[in-house]
């Protein structure tokens, strides 16, 4: 994966995309705003939130016990694992062990985290996804853009096409008379998943919340094909992140509240669903939870970035995001795009790291423009802007000792002698009015107002000045100007 | 404080604040100590770099009632981000005189509707305006409406609506060059809500966030100027008098006077 300016190029280039992206933001971002402005009590909520995740984290180890023994004693097996390649070995033991070639999927960033379907494949095992959205990314061969909205990329023809073309080899076909309509798209993805839900043996699934007290895995979610797969398959396999916990089921309420809302801008979810191990007669027979850590602990010895993990995935953030918005999910490399992808993901893996894949981790920290939009909307209060600022603190401290000195902490360094010392100051600013006289005799172009703009620059420059103007430095300093006009007031620099 | 930006590219921003705190009848002093607020190695991730500029502002601050600044970016700099770098210097000193300058900074538009409790600043400004708030006045800030009853109250000018106001110009300092093709993505949206508007002039708190949408339009050859919002409170009926004919905007597009537009 490329660094973030080069992989958001990419998707800047694509007209169709940035489209569909500007179309669907605005869509959720309205209906969002809408329902957030009902409930009147909207910041107390969001610090009631954030409040929640925040004591469940700091006595993570305590709520953690907790869910596995309560998991274990109604039934489950509770594994551990530190990593993903932990994760996806105790779900290819589960699925080797029930001798199947497929499992249904449903409701889990975790497992697109840990590469599942890559390693289950590894192994003969067909993985398929089965919400509608996911279902259209992994039929196009493609992958996921949005934490809600998968597809989100992808418009009524194109989705319309990947049916027609994909279904057949993956199941049941789609029908000949396959228009693009909404309703009719969904029947056609309807009939097709019915068909895998009643054949698969092993499902496997995420969870939104993970309740200790009661050991409670909880999901929410719009379609139904959540509840499908958690009750019709005979085995199921549920892989959640560690910061998925809350204590009680009084924690549980603001969240709740909160999630769609901020999510899929609906006033309450149409589906929440909870299991808590092996009912007998109903619903799974055998019930594995994995806990999964994967760069989790290290994100929470994180003083700053440690609020990331109070994150809900409600993916209110990358709605408002003027970044995301241009760029798509893809370019930041990660099932976790957007505002809270760019700090999430340097956070779990590290900064600082060498070869290609640390480069495009380091690049994240910087692809945002510090507006703010994102820590607006989080229904948990994530300062999104000020773990940003953090970890680009991080990348630039883990890299102070590389050899071959960089052109920007040059700069910096060379900013700061002269921002350190006013007379410094000053004189950089003559050499500025001065290169600011010949730049503009060479600049050709006059900005409206009069003010004479600068040619177009070689080097660093050429990153301004190939699509905007720039105005040519002005003869004289407002600092100069002060000490000519008000002589009496110069002190003795 | 005049801001680094401010004193080395736009000086005329610098010398209207002077103006119009001096017509308010405030006593106005420019340390010449004064350099910059450091965001620039702030949000870069350069911390250590930012320590030394941190400790000329507070030197350079400490003692006066209020340091006003026409930049919501600064302002903000000074309030939220002065915090990080003391507690990174490990100086006690430096921290405290941090707590002492940091409350006491404002942004222009929040010192004059709050600190000076006027709102009709007594400027004459014969243009049809847009308005850009930019984020971190919005966000980091929350000036709120504070600039636009300030312009609401400026004689001859109309204020019309832009589209999508809240929403990033795609500035962002180092951001405009490391993600410049994000950047110019953004700014070129930008561009075209305020052409849009049919505003002649394009107004905003910070100079920063012009520079990039006025680049913008000036490669558009859209016609539009961008001016702060300080240039637009200090102006008078004498300005406007003797305002040069190129700098008049009026006759740059030939526009004729809109419907509904108070003339002088
Ligand atoms: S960071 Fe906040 S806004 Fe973004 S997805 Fe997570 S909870 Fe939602």
């Amino acid at each position: 994966m490329p660094a973030f300016p080069a992989a958001a190029r990419v998707a800047l280039a694509d007209t169709q995309l940035r489209h569909n992206l500007a179309h669907a933001t605005r869509t959720i971002r309205d209906k969002r705003a809408a329902v957030v402005g009902e409930v009147a009590q909207w910041e107390a909520l969001r610090l009631a939130g954030a409040a929640v995740k925040e004591s469940a984290l700091l006595d993570l180890d305590r709520h953690l016990e907790q869910l596995e023994e309560r998991l274990t004693a109604a039934g489950a097996t509770v594994h551990w694992a530190r990593d993903a390649e932990e994760a996806c070995a105790v779900v290819a033991a589960v699925a080797r062990a029930h001798g199947v070639d497929e499992v249904v999927k449903v409701k889990s960033m975790a497992t697109a985290e840990i590469g599942l379907n890559e390693a289950l494949a590894a192994e003969g095992i067909a993985a398929w996804e089965t919400d509608l959205a996911e279902l259209i990314v992994q039929l196009g061969g493609d992958l996921p853009s949005h934490i809600l909205v998968p597809a989100i990329h992808r418009n009524r023809a194109e989705i319309r096409e990947i049916f027609r073309r994909e279904m057949a080899a993956a199941g049941r076909p789609a029908p000949d008379d396959l228009t693009d309509e909404p309703a009719v798209l969904a029947a056609a993805a309807r009939a097709h998943l019915r068909e895998k839900f009643l054949r698969a043996k092993v499902g496997v699934s995420g969870a939104n919340f993970a309740v200790a007290e009661s050991g409670t895995l909880v999901v929410v979610e719009s379609e139904g094909n959540g509840r499908m797969c958690l009750t019709l398959p005979e085995v199921l396999v549920s892989v959640v992140g560690i910061e998925k916990v809350v204590p009680t089921w009084e924690a549980l309420d603001p969240l709740l509240r909160l999630l769609p809302r901020s999510s899929t801008g609906e006033r309450m979810n149409p589906y929440t669903s909870t299991w808590s191990g092996v009912t007998p007669g109903d619903g799974p027979q055998e019930v594995h939870v994995v806990l999964l850590d994967a760069g989790r602990t290290r994100a929470l010895a994180d003083e700053v970035g440690r609020q990331a993990l109070r994150c809900i995935r409600c993916s209110a953030c990358l709605n408002v995001c003027p970044v995301y918005e241009r760029t798509g999910g893809h370019a930041y490399g990660s099932v976790y795009p957007g505002p809270i992808g760019a700090i999430l993901n340097p956070l779990m893996k590290g900064v600082g790291q060498a070869g290609p894949e640390g480069a495009q981790t380091d690049s994240l920290p910087y692809a945002s423009s510090l507006c703010g939009a994102c820590f607006e909307v989080c229904p948990v209060r994530i300062d999104i802007p000020s773990v940003l600022v953090d970890l680009r603190a991080q990348v630039v401290d883990a890299h102070r000792g590389d050899r071959g000195v960089k052109g920007e902490a040059v700069a910096m360094r060379a900013a700061a002698w002269s921002f350190s010392d006013a007379r410094r100051l000053a004189w950089a600013e003559r050499a500025s009015g001065v290169a600011g006289r010949v730049l503009t005799r060479l600049g050709r172009t006059t900005l409206p107002g009069g003010r004479r703009a600068a040619g177009r620059l070689p080097g660093p420059g050429a990153a301004w000045t190939g699509a905007r103007d720039l105005p040519a430095p002005p003869r004289e300093s407002f600092r100069a100007w002060w000490a000519r006009t008000r002589p009496t007031q110069e002190d003795d620099r | 404080m005049v801001t680094c930006v401010n004193d080395a590219m736009f000086p005329e921003t610098g010398k209207a604040v002077v103006r119009l705190l001096e017509r308010l009848g405030v006593e106005v002093d420019f340390p010449a100590a004064q350099t910059c607020c450091a965001q620039p190695m702030v949000n870069t991730g350069y911390l250590d770099e930012a320590v030394p500029v941190v400790r000329t502002f507070v030197e350079a601050f400490d003692g006066y009632d209020a340091v006003v600044t026409p930049s919501g970016s600064c302002a903000g700099s000074a309030r939220h981000q002065h915090a990080i770098v003391a507690r990174r210097s490990g100086d006690p000193a430096l921290a405290a005189a941090v707590e002492r300058t940091a409350p006491r900074t404002y942004e222009l538009s929040e010192f004059l509707v709050d600190v000076l409790g006027v709102v009709d600043v007594g400027a004459y400004f014969p243009h049809t305006v847009t308005y850009h708030p930019t984020c971190h006045s919005l966000r980091m800030l929350g000036v709120g409406d504070r600039p636009r009853r300030l312009l609401e109250a400026v004689r001859g000018l109309r204020l019309v609506e832009l589209p999508g106001a809240a929403e990033c110009c795609g500035f962002g300092g180092t951001f405009a060059v490391k993600n410049s093709d994000t950047s110019i993505a953004m700014g070129a949206d930008k561009a075209r809500h305020v052409r849009g508007t049919g505003a002649e002039v394009l107004v905003a708190g910070d100079n920063s966030c012009l520079v990039h949408v006025g680049g913008v339009l000036s490669r558009q050859q859209a016609g539009v100027r961008v001016v702060h919002l300080a240039e637009v409170l200090a102006s008078t009926e004498e300005d406007a008098a003797d305002e040069p004919p190129q700098t008049s905007p009026a006759t740059a597009v030939g526009r004729a006077p809109l419907q509904g537009e108070r003339t002088p």
